[in-house]
């Protein structure tokens, strides 16, 4: 009986879609480093090897010179000029003028006694934010992240859904979140079906303070639950083993194994949260617009109503607040190098 | 009925469920709902009715009221069961309602008109997605131009700063040139410096340049991250000098080893920069918010924000925008969390 043999299929070159793509690319770019080459190579010859470094570095550097060094130099001469112009050489010199309209209070305790009392309420918002953001912050990012830390089930889900809100928009937060606590919204709607009466979230000051507060926390501890976790990780496992088998229970071994090794990394975590909470706007911005009233008014706010959205553009003002405000993040920061450099966790 | 608790209960190791793991799913699972459902609510709710979205208690699924077309009429009807006095059931047409009086018709013999009291009536209700709220949301909110300002501001932007970043990090990494230990210095004291600090004079070098209500005012600015020169700049200290040194050996030219071998090499580093630039400008607020004073220039989050501000809020098209606007990213996060949570856990930066 004659076999009948199936002759080998042909090879069919550049099998797929993906594969013609890949190879047209890889030799468009060969053909892109050829030209660069061409114009390159004369001035390699001319300057040096070394000296090429400065034009890899160019680029950067001036992107960086012009809107981020530049800026920072002008800011200083911006908080020591008056007037609503917005080109310096229109500016007059006023002195120490914006910082003393802003220091000119009866009662530095009492924000009605200032002349710039938006500017007070701001601070003293900012001062209760941070320290309550920051420390709830803390705390949920730690518990969070030991609860990850756990040989569990779906571990992998459960620390995508808490990271899930960090890559979210400061303007969606604000939207997902106004939608749920909006007067027919569904929390007002379990709180009815529970028997209570129906709150008016963004309507009263103190509501306000402590949802801005929340959200804030919803939004960020998937971050800082990240670090935290990748600094337990790095405990080694064989401590607790030790510990286990000196008899030490769950709750000695986490005070002398787990805090202290941790402490690092909670440093770090403690400062990254601090400098953040110091800026607190966008968020904010879209979620209550500052209000109700002066209620959840941050300083970045301040600075920002101050110069650019209120009628009167006081670009000075503005800018005396923000050197004020970036002496305190210059004071944050250097608290962070200082613990970072004496701490071995990953994150700077 | 034990032997299924011993199996909801059991672990990976031979250990039975113990009192803290218990602790753990409990917190872990009232987590997940307080992280995700106000997501879920959204979804949910940008699929309702206007009519659907005002209504309270609010319902979970989105509803639609059935409606009818009977001749005679130009709209359609709503769909109403109505229960009579004596106990019958009949699916009627409210034609219009007069206070507390509803004047109905019956869809099969629609010239008798029946009056019943509104209290007797019950919408007829289908789980149904308001597509419309995505449509014409659309076309109302101008969401073309908006997403495509967004994308090109994305795109470019993360090229521009993978380019501009990738050589700065190459030149810090492996050249000894006088100046690099103070640029790297500068580089880094500026990851201290938030643009919220310094708002007023970048806005007057860009109204300088010219570039108020230019894509390129919110482009440019950012692109020299610091944090992108570091992660690059440490992953690149990793790839051995030999490598250099036997290409140009070989006749390389600086430029072609850092086209060729540097920035292939670099790749994973080069990855996860890309990602958080991505995130970066997708979500960017509060620069766009300075230079774009115009719509036609506006971003997703500008314009989704001023939106949002406008005197009659329309919440179905609202919430539906909102949903298109966190698309891209979920998608982002989806198919790359990996590299993302592995890119933040290593640098502690975002």
């Amino acid at each position: 009986m004659a076999r009948v043999v199936t002759p080998p299929r042909p090879r069919t070159l550049p099998s797929s879609p993906l594969k013609i793509i890949s190879r047209l690319g890889s030799s468009i770019y060969e053909g892109f480093i050829n030209i660069i080459d061409l114009v390159m190579h004369p001035i390699q010859n001319l300057v040096g090897v070394n000296r090429m470094a400065y034009i890899f570095v160019l680029p950067n550097l001036l992107i960086f010179g012009v809107f981020i060094m530049l800026p920072m130099i002008l800011n200083f001469y911006y908080a020591f000029t008056g007037g609503t112009e917005l080109f310096p050489q229109n500016r007059p010199f006023v002195g120490a003028q914006n910082f003393n309209t802003l220091f000119d209070c009866g009662n530095f305790l009492d924000p009605n006694t200032c002349r710039e009392d938006v500017f007070w309420r701001a601070v003293f918002n900012t001062v209760i934010f941070v320290v309550a953001q920051v420390s709830f912050m803390v705390l949920i990012s730690l518990v969070t992240a030991i609860a990850l830390n756990r040989k569990i089930i779906l571990r992998g889900f459960f620390r995508s859904v808490f990271f899930y809100p960090v890559l979210l928009s400061p303007v969606v937060v604000a939207l997902v979140w106004k939608w749920l606590l909006q007067r027919d919204g569904l929390l007002n709607a379990i709180i009815v079906s529970l028997g209570g009466d129906r709150v008016p979230f963004l309507l009263d000051g103190d509501w306000a303070r402590f949802l801005v507060i929340l959200i804030s926390v919803w939004a960020q501890m998937g971050f800082f639950t990240l670090i935290l976790l990748a600094g337990l990780q790095a405990i080694p496992s064989e401590l607790y083993e030790a510990a286990g088998m000196d008899g030490a229970s769950g709750m000695q071994a986490f005070r002398s194994i787990t805090l202290p090794l941790l402490m690092p990394t909670m440093t770090v975590v403690i400062v990254l949260a601090l400098i953040r909470a110091v800026q607190a706007f966008d968020q904010v911005y879209a979620f209550t617009g500052g209000g109700p009233g002066t209620a959840t008014t941050y300083m970045v706010q301040y600075v920002y109503s101050t110069g650019f959205s209120n009628l009167t553009k006081e670009y000075g003002l503005a800018a005396a607040a923000s050197v004020l405000l970036a002496g305190a993040l210059f004071v944050f920061t250097l608290i962070q190098l200082r613990a970072s450099r004496s701490g071995n966790s990953g994150a700077y | 009925m034990s032997t299924i608790l011993a199996f909801l209960t059991r672990t990976r190791g031979k250990k039975r469920l113990s009192f803290a793991d218990f602790l753990t799913y409990l917190y872990l699972t009232l987590g997940t709902i307080l992280m995700f459902g106000p997501i879920i609510w959204l979804v949910l709710s940008s699929f309702k009715t206007p009519t659907g979205l005002i209504r309270f208690p609010p319902t979970i699924l989105p509803y639609r009221q059935e409606t009818i077309t009977v001749a005679g009429y130009d709209d359609p009807l709503e769909l109403y069961s109505v229960t009579f006095d004596d106990g019958t059931v009949r699916q009627l047409a409210q034609v219009r309602r007069v206070g507390i009086e509803a004047q109905m018709i019956d869809p099969s013999a629609p010239d008798e008109i029946i009056r019943v009291n509104i209290d007797q009536r019950e919408p007829i209700e289908n789980v149904s997605f308001a597509l419309e709220n995505y449509t014409e949301g659309i076309s109302r909110f101008n969401f073309g131009r908006y997403l495509w300002n967004s994308v090109v501001v994305t795109v470019l932007a993360t090229i521009l700063t993978l380019i501009v970043n990738s050589m700065a990090a190459f030149a810090l990494s492996k050249y000894q040139f006088r100046g690099k230990n103070a640029i790297f210095f500068v580089t880094l004291s500026t990851l201290m410096v938030p643009l919220s600090v310094i708002l007023i004079p970048v806005f007057l070098v860009i109204t300088q340049i010219g570039w108020n209500n230019n894509l390129l005012g919110i482009i440019v600015p950012g692109a020299a991250t610091p944090t992108g020169v570091f992660l690059l700049r440490q992953y690149m200290l990793t790839i051995p000098d030999e490598l250099l040194d036997s290409a140009r050996i070989d006749g390389a030219s600086e430029w072609r080893i850092y086209l060729q071998i540097i920035l292939p090499l670099a790749r994973p580093a080069l990855a996860v920069l890309a990602i958080f630039s991505i995130m970066w400008r997708w979500n960017d607020f509060l620069w766009p918010l300075i230079v774009l004073s115009r719509t036609e220039y506006f971003t997703l989050q500008v314009g989704l924000n001023s939106f949002q501000g406008e005197l009659q809020v329309q919440w179905n098209l609202i919430l539906a925008m909102t949903v298109l606007t966190l698309l891209p990213i979920t998608a982002v996060f989806a198919f790359l969390q990996k590299y993302i949570t592995t890119g933040i856990a290593t640098t502690g930066m975002k």
